[in-house]
């Protein structure tokens, strides 16, 4: 076993060491994810690179215990650095800025909002809902989303604590702990300290408007929207996987040719222990090359992968699937030069299938279908599902498809060695 | 004194093509045994055979008491390979390559960085240790290729051609430390095409041609085969005429053998000094113009030319 480490941790060394396979392995991705980043408007503008201060412009009209709790929420010192908040009167103005790309939203928490969701008295129960109004800058999808993610959060809260309130204050009627004339005031400032205190959760809710720029039919929107990084990163780090694993392969061939193979092979290691040393390099490297990518993509662009634990048996399971792939490539070919120029092949077309470009879901059913030959339409199921908030249970079927099509790739390349006699001077 | 192997007819064949045919010789314990041959004679085959690298088609060998064939892992316990071609990571320095090498053998901890030291200062490279390879010079890669043979201090040293296209002063080296490791104890096998090699460090040569081992023993016992013959060699222009006096000398009285490279002629006779006359006289006759004339007791290359009746580096 202990031959087995060496050999693989031997590979790691020697593929780090190669500054034209870094290049492709590592600085690669980054910049065509930046690259990306940039076309869809997540890192361009005022707001600098990465997710940070966010410029959002709030108006105030309401003045209620409710619009002044959601202006100290954007302006609590949690989301500093996060977002940067301004307040200002004329909501106009307000989207004029963002028209400009001087800001990425704009937020009206018009007059009567408190009281359409704590209503003093039978006027404000009969008046029709207030609805807070987001203004959007369209070429900033992922700050937005951001934005609404925190308005979402907060009105969930609202509500909760709404419920809360008119449950506590009834008991609290019941009890005799208060009079029905306190029942009000008591009513609001609980449902205040509970929705302000609290920002966790993102529920949707119907209580926001949001309106784009040059595009004057509001929705009201129910669907969270998706930083366009947690889909690009991911996308371009399987694609660029397929080198590594195909690289990793190459180098079955590469040791035979510098005469290390046989070298190896007059010392007291098996041909079982060399495969397996090679085949736990490639596997090694590929967790190496996502690990890296993901850790650098979230610290330089703030990128949230989704829960720790299952991203890393993801990233495991996708490995997995795709030495199985740079398994086969080299099984298959017989020259350093053929695995090369598959596996770039490879690597195109499983980018491609595996939506590292664009979505397959506009794509015909069967080739959804198709596309998950690689690991890379597996690989980003998952890594979807994990960017939108889901957890372990979510990515069991890409995992369990992931390790299948490695166990079935491993098969295929060990009859090949096998057969062929690769493991030889 | 005891044997270390023994090969017993050991046969390869790669197809219609026999690479290495019916070979069987014993080296004992401690000696230095040289495989002389010319390029493609079977030398690498053979060791490859006996480090466990290729199965033979037939025959064996055993190596400290195991068999190539069903105890390889024991055999390679005890042999140490140095290969013709460089085997080595170019993107790790030599300490990382001796370090990842010794530990393939078996070898950690102390005892591997003590192993690292050692072979690094036999074989000179203790300054450069921690460079990358690919920064060194031929030579010095060759001496990191033997450092890492010798890491686990094998009981039998294959060392095939090391010294192939490398500066005079690495060759040196190498051929002083072939023998300060005979010394020591260890048993080589040396695989060469060069005869002042085999000459210089052998206590008994086996000479391959053809895949077959055609002459084995003692240098003195090889050229006691042979005759005490010299052998005449003549450094000749390219001219056309070169076949019919080659013809011409091989009908003189006294003349055993008679054969030509490009520009020279070897011929084995008695005494060179009696044939030299009408040796030049031939020369003039058929328009060869004969640059210059070396005389060449009995050595390896004689018994080489006598046995198969070509030049050594042919």
């Amino acid at each position: 076993m202990k031959k087995i480490f060496l050999i693989g941790f031997k590979d790691l060394t020697l593929i780090f060491r190669d500054p034209a396979a870094l290049l492709l392995m590592l600085l690669a991705p980054f910049v065509l994810t930046l690259g990306l980043g940039f076309v869809t408007g997540r890192l361009g503008g005022n707001s600098g690179s990465g997710l940070r201060d966010i410029p959002v412009i709030l108006v105030n009209q309401d003045g209620g215990d409710l619009g002044n709790a959601l202006v100290q929420v954007f302006q609590s010192p949690d989301l500093n650095g996060l977002l940067a908040p301004t307040l200002s009167t004329d909501f106009a103005d307000a989207q004029a800025q963002v028209e400009a790309n001087k800001a990425d939203a704009a937020i009206l928490i018009p007059a009567g909002f408190t009281n359409s969701i704590i209503p003093t008295g039978l006027a404000d129960i009969n008046a029709s809902a207030v609805q807070l109004q987001l203004f959007a800058n369209p070429t900033r999808p992922t700050s937005v989303g951001v934005v609404k993610t925190v308005l979402e959060s907060f009105l969930d809260q609202v509500e909760t604590a709404h419920l809360i309130g008119r449950v506590s204050i009834a008991q609290m009627l019941t009890a005799g702990i208060i009079q029905p004339a306190q029942a009000q005031s008591v009513g609001a400032k609980l449902g205040a300290q509970i929705a302000a205190s609290r920002l966790s959760g993102a529920a949707n809710s119907s209580a926001i408007k949001i309106v784009s720029p040059g595009n004057n039919s509001s929705s009201t929107s129910r669907s969270f929207q998706v930083n366009t990084l947690a889909l690009i990163a991911p996308g371009m780090a399987l694609m660029f996987l397929m080198y590594t694993v195909t690289y990793g392969g190459r180098s079955l061939l590469a040791e035979r040719n510098q005469g290390t193979l046989p070298r190896l092979l007059v010392s007291p290691t098996s041909s079982t222990q060399v495969l397996a040393g090679k085949v736990f390099g490639i596997f090694i490297t590929g967790v190496a090359q996502m690990l890296i990518l993901i850790l650098g993509t979230a610290l330089l662009f703030g990128l949230h992968w989704g829960d720790p634990l299952a991203t890393l048996l993801l990233v495991l399971a996708a490995v997995a699937a795709a030495t199985g792939w740079g398994l086969l490539v080299a099984s298959l070919s017989k020259t350093t030069s053929q695995i090369s120029s598959v596996g770039s092949a490879l690597m195109l077309i499983f980018g491609l299938l595996g939506g590292s470009f664009f979505s397959m879901s506009a794509l015909p059913r069967w080739v959804q279908v198709f596309s998950h030959i690689s690991p890379n339409a597996w690989g980003m199921d998952g890594f979807s599902s994990l960017a939108l908030g889901d957890g372990l249970s979510a990515i069991t079927t890409p995992v369990l498809a992931l390790l299948l099509m490695a166990a079935l790739l491993f098969g295929a390349a060990a009859l090949l060695i096998n057969r062929r006699n690769f493991i030889t001077a | 004194m005891s044997s270390i192997l023994q090969a017993s007819h050991l046969v390869k064949k790669y197809a219609d093509f026999t690479a290495v045919n019916d070979i069987s010789f014993v080296i004992a314990e401690g000696e230095i045994f040289s495989l002389l041959g010319p390029n493609g004679a079977g030398k690498t085959t053979t060791i490859s055979m006996l480090s466990t690298l290729f199965e033979p088609t037939s025959g064996d060998a055993t190596i400290g008491g195991h068999s190539v064939l069903r105890e390889p892992m024991a055999v390679r316990q005890v042999i140490g390979v140095i290969p013709q071609d460089l085997a080595l990571y170019e993107d790790l320095s030599a300490r990382e390559n001796l370090n990842f090498w010794g530990q393939m053998y078996g070898l950690s901890g102390r005892t591997l960085h003590q192993r690292v030291d050692e072979v690094l200062e036999q074989t000179g490279m203790a300054e450069k240790a921690n460079q990358r390879v690919k920064t060194y010079s031929g030579g010095m890669k060759r001496r990191v290729n033997i450092a890492v043979g010798l890491l686990h201090r094998p009981r039998l040293l294959f060392m095939d051609e090391p010294t192939v296209g490398i500066d005079p002063q690495s060759r040196r080296a190498i051929l002083d430390s072939v023998k300060a490791l005979n010394k020591e104890g260890m048993t080589v096998l040396y695989t060469t095409h060069y005869m002042e090699e085999a000459h210089e460090l052998s206590d008994r040569v086996g000479i391959i041609d053809h895949g077959q081992l055609i002459a084995l023993g003692t240098q003195a016992e090889l050229t006691r085969q042979v005759g005490v013959n010299d052998t005449l060699v003549l450094h000749v222009g390219e001219e056309e005429t070169l076949d019919a006096l080659v013809a011409g000398i091989r009908v003189l009285p006294g003349v055993i053998t008679a054969d030509r490279t490009d520009h020279t002629i070897a011929i084995l006779t008695p005494s060179a000094a009696d044939i030299l006359a009408p040796v030049i006289t031939q020369a003039n006759a058929s328009g060869v113009k004969v640059r210059s004339v070396d005389i060449q007791e009995p050595n390896l290359e004689a018994v080489f030319l006598g046995l198969t009746g070509r030049a050594l580096r042919d």
